[in-house]
């Protein structure tokens, strides 16, 4: 058990320590939640500097462990979030880079690592959210492309998006597991409507999109026709398993801001809520090092991230609701101001146990994939 | 970063599990099911029929438990703080009865016990277990009261001066509390693919599946979490093991109680043993609140 790192490591870290030093004092802020135009421009843009400055391929190509320090590094620094950039960067582009034919990885995956184009996930319907295999959305081959018609919800980043990944029924009398594929949709193919939804957070984050016999050539498949499936679950693993590791880290320093304000405001001195912030300090302290555990395991393996994202995700989005619910009891009754800090933050942390995945199908997950226990019905 | 067990701590990991297993068998387990329960008969005030069993203590003795951290030319095996974790670990898996923190830190302090020759106790917070029982109780135990312990297989006295907090020995009990967990989730699993109720296995219904799925997140979090701090020794890091390792130990013995079910309530079935045993470990080390305020001072640091 080692919790140091390699001659290396070390050098990336200091290299892109250096970097992020040199570009961060000029950049702007990023624009705020309801410009989704301005958010895009922005994101990609931070992600054209990774590229230019040879990071934007930390998340395929680099080992679990420069991708590890790249995350942990780029928090520290207060770095811009991946953004718009997310589902591209960290479920699309890994699936294509794992699942699809050479053509289609020089297509796609240059744009998504230069910051050129954005991705969203079509995978979510209204009566297919958690049950993502009973999904209703059809295609049906006419010449060389599909027709599409159907519709998607709780697509982030809708309305800017180039690409979809997009979940489709190709084939309904199987067993609705199997006929399932995987395509990559324009947006800006005909018969496209995004209609944006507005989260209890008041920002319309996500929208629904109505698919109205949309045209997707046959070579947009990824994957074989009916395997969509498989391909879905390894998008899915990579969902799980990286994602959330720059948030751990963010978790940690907003713990250290919450006690700062406790000492200003006098809540310090109430011992129910220090033991309170110092168990949550065990709480996140534990799951930076289930990640470091986690990554260590995933570059002993060889391979990508396994079911241990779920462990993760269970506890983690559990606990990034517990912190902001800490930070209401510091904030007092400044936590029904919008305008004070952390308190949106409380409001976005409502969403952590239901979206990708629930707490719930996390947990069956774990059950039945690890312990090994029986498939209920 | 290679924060994964080296081969040679599997192999120790496995000589440990493959000695403690001899006493974790089902003969032992009848050894303590045959022990009266106290409530019924006489009652006992700090004398606890179950004696401690010295040849499992000279065994671990010869197997290194007590002086794998003694250095080598103090006849030790010279490892550290991960080896000791993992030998701790299944020591709490198996459920090992016996003051085998206080002596594994006495190895090289007192004569015998690196050897497991001698028995030591100590004073820890206001108890000390297996006072009786021991050859030598440090640093003393002036004026120690019995109690009729909750647990059967840990007599314990109370001291009127709490002792001071060793890390080393908060870290030691969180790996003995991981090791318990990982049984009592074990123990549950085992329990819910084998027992049927309406027609299938009560494992395939989810309000038992994820109480087993929460079982194991809680130990998959505190193992990090403990292997981490026996790596770093850091104090905040070890505080922070021994809060997880503790909720995992003591809320995992819980549930696997309650997937038990009426089976769970009976002094017969092993896992109210694995509770008992979580509850006084839990106390050591000044308990909860200290390492909460730990953690907390450290965060304005």
């Amino acid at each position: 058990m080692d919790l140091s790192y390699t001659a290396e490591e070390e050098e990336f870290r200091a290299e892109l320590r250096h970097w992020l030093g040199d570009v961060l004092p000029s950049l702007p802020s990023r624009p705020s939640p309801d410009d989704w135009p301005g958010r895009r421009a922005y994101d990609m843009g931070w992600q054209r500097m990774l590229y230019d400055a040879g990071y934007a391929d930390v998340h395929w190509d680099a080992s679990p462990t420069l991708r590890l320090i790249f995350l942990e590094e780029t928090e520290k620094a207060g770095a811009p979030y991946v953004g718009a950039g997310f589902v591209g960067l960290l479920h699309a582009g890994p699936t294509i880079a794992a699942e699809g034919t050479p053509e289609q990885r020089a297509r796609w995956l240059p744009p998504i690592l230069r910051g050129d184009e954005v991705w969203c996930q079509g995978f979510s319907e209204p009566d297919a959210g958690s049950d993502l295999a009973a999904l209703r959305t059809r295609a049906w081959r006419d010449g060389d492309d599909y027709v599409v018609s159907g519709s998607k919800i709780w697509t982030s980043h809708a309305e800017v998006a180039d690409w979809c990944e997009l979940l489709v029924r190709t084939d309904a009398a199987a067993p609705k597991h199997r006929g399932i594929t995987w395509l990559a949709m324009p947006m800006d193919a005909p018969g496209i409507t995004v209609r944006p939804l507005k989260t209890l957070v008041g920002s319309a984050e996500f929208a629904e999109v109505f698919l109205d016999e949309v045209r997707v050539p046959v070579g947009n498949r990824v994957g074989d026709e009916n395997d969509g499936w498989r391909v879905t679950m390894v998008t899915l693993s990579f969902e799980r398993g990286t994602a959330f590791v720059g948030e751990v880290v963010a978790c940690r320093r907003v713990l250290r801001e919450l006690a700062a304000e406790a000492r200003k405001n006098g809540r310090w001195d109430d011992p129910a809520l220090r033991r309170r912030l110092g168990g949550l300090n065990a709480e996140f302290r534990a799951l930076w090092r289930l990640t470091q555990w986690n990554v260590s395991e995933a570059e002993a393996r060889g391979g990508g991230p396994g079911v241990g994202g779920s462990v993760f995700k269970l506890r983690y989005s559990q606990a990034r609701q517990e912190l902001y619910d800490a930070a209401a009891e510091v904030l007092g009754e400044g936590a029904l101001d919008l305008g004070a800090p952390w308190v949106v933050d409380r409001l976005s942390s409502l969403s952590y146990t239901i979206a990708a995945g629930t707490s719930q199908i996390q947990r069956n997950i774990v059950a039945e994939r690890i312990l090994g226990l029986p498939k209920g019905r | 970063m290679r924060f994964q067990l080296t081969e040679d701590q599997r192999a120790l990991r496995a000589a440990v599990r493959g000695v403690v297993g001899r006493w974790s068998g089902a003969g032992s387990w009848g050894l303590v099911a045959q022990f009266p329960a106290p409530l019924n008969g006489t009652a006992q005030t700090g004398d606890s029929q179950f004696r401690l069993d010295r040849g499992l203590w000279r065994a671990l003795g010869e197997l290194g438990f007590f002086s794998l951290r003694l250095a080598e030319a103090d006849g030790g095996a010279g490892l550290g703080l991960p080896e000791a974790v993992l030998a701790f670990e299944e020591a709490g898996r198996a459920l090992v009865p016996g003051p085998l923190v206080a002596t594994h830190l006495a190895a090289g302090v007192v004569l015998g016990a690196d050897t497991g020759e001698v028995v030591v106790a100590a004073a820890d917070g206001r108890l000390v277990e297996w006072m009786d029982e021991a050859d030598v109780v440090l640093p003393g135990a002036e004026g120690a009261v019995p109690l009729r312990s909750v647990d059967p297989l840990t007599p314990l006295h109370r001291v009127p001066a709490p002792a001071p907090t060793d890390t080393v020995a908060v870290l030691l009990t969180a790996a003995e509390q991981l090791g318990t967990a990982t049984r009592a989730c074990e123990l549950a699993v085992q329990h819910a693919r084998a027992r049927e109720q309406f027609g299938q296995p009560i494992g395939a219904f989810q309000a038992v599946k994820h109480l087993c799925a929460e079982q194991l997140v809680r130990v998959e979090v505190a193992r990090a979490a403990v292997y981490a701090a026996a790596v770093t020794e850091d104090p905040a890091d070890i505080a922070a093991a021994r809060l997880l390792a503790d909720e995992a130990a003591v809320r995992g013995a819980r549930d696997c109680l309650q997937v038990h079910g009426g089976m769970g309530f009976t002094w017969e079935s092993e896992v109210h043993l694995l509770l008992k045993r979580a509850w006084v470990r839990a106390q050591r080390g000044g308990g909860r609140t200290e390492s909460e305020e730990l953690l907390a001072a450290e965060l304005t640091a």
